[in-house]
């Protein structure tokens, strides 16, 4: 070993390969924030796209001239649609007059974990419609509540809510049959249509209760 | 270069004698979760075979700058910045494909075989055929995901190919069973993947010991 040569110590090492890790690190973290900043434009219009795929789905887009997603009326965060943040309605317009409103709700009890809804109200808070957006209910048995994994491709499970009057509903009916209530359920699967006509129901009370402010212009 | 006699041997390596699923049994995870049916299994390899071609030529590139002690740190940090880039370049560009994809990309991160492969090969062999491998030992995955997301799912609910429409709208998925067909929803769940696949491993094993004793 040359006198130049630094002594090669446990902390020399160790310092050194810091040093090369922490390089790394920060190469590596801008090559990820470059990428993030590159795509972020494109990733927000896919988003918006999916959203209106989604909202399609509940309201056909011939009822509507506006654009919901950027129409919405923010609320107070509201525990009753499974929401800690605050809560987004969109408002469906026609000629400048709210033709429907569309409310995102989550049901926190589904058999594996939350299922996320988006249901579309008529002012009047009629439901227009209902899909399941995203749940990871046993594939078979409770994803029926998904109209494209039901087996009745005539008349999905999820569309007994269409046309529904919340408001002419007693709480007691707000079930499945098997409970007593009036919305039919498979049998060996009545965990997750519980979990979806509760927080049906939900939203549309909450819906309901706060009617003048989110109809106001 | 690499010759003709490397390719097959790393090709042969990762079809078969080196199977990432039955052989090695790495990265049953995200294997076992995604493999409800065939485009799932299949959809999760060929994103697989993309970060694992990446990441090797790039860690081989690397391999001389990278420290022998910090060299999995190194390593991880490479792997997870390339599936969040493909991860972000798929959400941007192809977003059809993000949508069926998306959940298996961030698991691919906790796909062992990728650092495995990294550290046993390009961490000590030039780009190319590190490249090469990872492609290698990522066919040797999608053949064997896409027969067991096939059976899981045939047995299962009967079909074939569901969930293509969301690949390329306008194809349907193929009724194999009749309408009728109640379903075996054990196959669909986690227990039935491993059920599957000890009798993929068995079948692998079968042929290996016929061939060892004509």
């Amino acid at each position: 070993m040359t006198p130049a040569d630094p002594p090669v110590t446990a902390v020399g090492v160790a310092a050194r390969a810091a040093c090369t890790l922490f390089l790394f690190t920060v190469v590596f973290v801008a090559i990820l924030s470059g990428a993030h900043q590159w795509t972020l434009p494109a990733v927000e219009a896919a988003a918006a796209r999916e959203k209106m795929k989604r909202i399609d789905e509940v309201l056909p887009r011939e009822r509507y001239d506006n654009e919901p997603l950027d129409d919405a009326v923010t609320l107070e965060a509201a525990p009753e649609l499974g929401f800690d943040e605050p809560a987004r309605i969109l408002r469906a317009r026609r000629d400048g007059r709210i033709v429907a409103l569309v409310v995102e709700a989550v049901a926190p009890d589904g058999y594996a974990g939350p299922i996320r809804l988006l249901i579309a109200f008529e002012p009047d808070g009629r439901v227009i419609g209902a899909r399941a957006v995203a749940h990871r209910e046993t594939p078979g048995l409770g994803d029926y509540i998904d109209p494209r994994k039901d087996r009745d491709q005539a008349r999905p499970w999820i569309t007994q809510f269409d046309g529904l009057n919340p408001a002419a509903i007693d709480a007691r009916e707000w079930r499945v049959k098997k409970d007593g209530g009036r919305f039919d359920a498979l049998a060996g699967a009545t965990v997750t249509p519980r979990a979806v006509i509760r927080a049906i129901r939900q939203a549309a009370l909450f819906v309901a209760a706060r009617r003048e402010r989110i109809l106001a212009p | 270069m690499m010759t003709l006699a490397e390719l097959r041997k790393i090709a042969a390596h990762g079809v078969w004698t080196q199977n990432t699923s039955l052989v090695q049994i790495l990265g049953l995870c995200p294997l076992l979760a995604v493999t409800t049916n065939l485009i799932n299994g299949v959809m999760l390899s060929l994103a697989t075979i993309l970060v694992m071609a990446l990441s090797g030529a790039v860690v081989s590139s690397l391999r001389k700058l990278i420290p022998h002690e910090i060299r999995i740190p190194v390593f991880a940090l490479i792997v997870a910045t390339l599936v969040t880039v493909v991860d972000l370049s798929f959400n941007a560009g192809l977003h059809q494909l993000y949508l069926v994809l998306g959940i298996f990309i961030p698991l691919i991160t906790t796909n062992c075989i990728v650092l495995a492969r990294v550290e046993a090969y390009a961490s000590k062999n030039p780009p190319l055929q590190s490249a090469l491998d990872g492609v290698c030992m990522g066919v040797g995955m999608l053949w064997t995901l896409a027969l067991l997301g096939g059976l899981r799912e045939l047995i299962g609910q009967g079909t074939l190919f569901s969930g293509i429409d969301m690949l390329f709208s306008g194809l349907a998925p193929i009724q194999v069973f009749p309408a009728g067909y109640p379903g075996f929803p054990l196959a669909m769940l986690p227990p039935g993947a491993f059920i599957v696949l000890g009798c993929l491993i068995a079948w692998k094993n079968w042929i290996e010991a016929r061939r060892a004793s004509p």
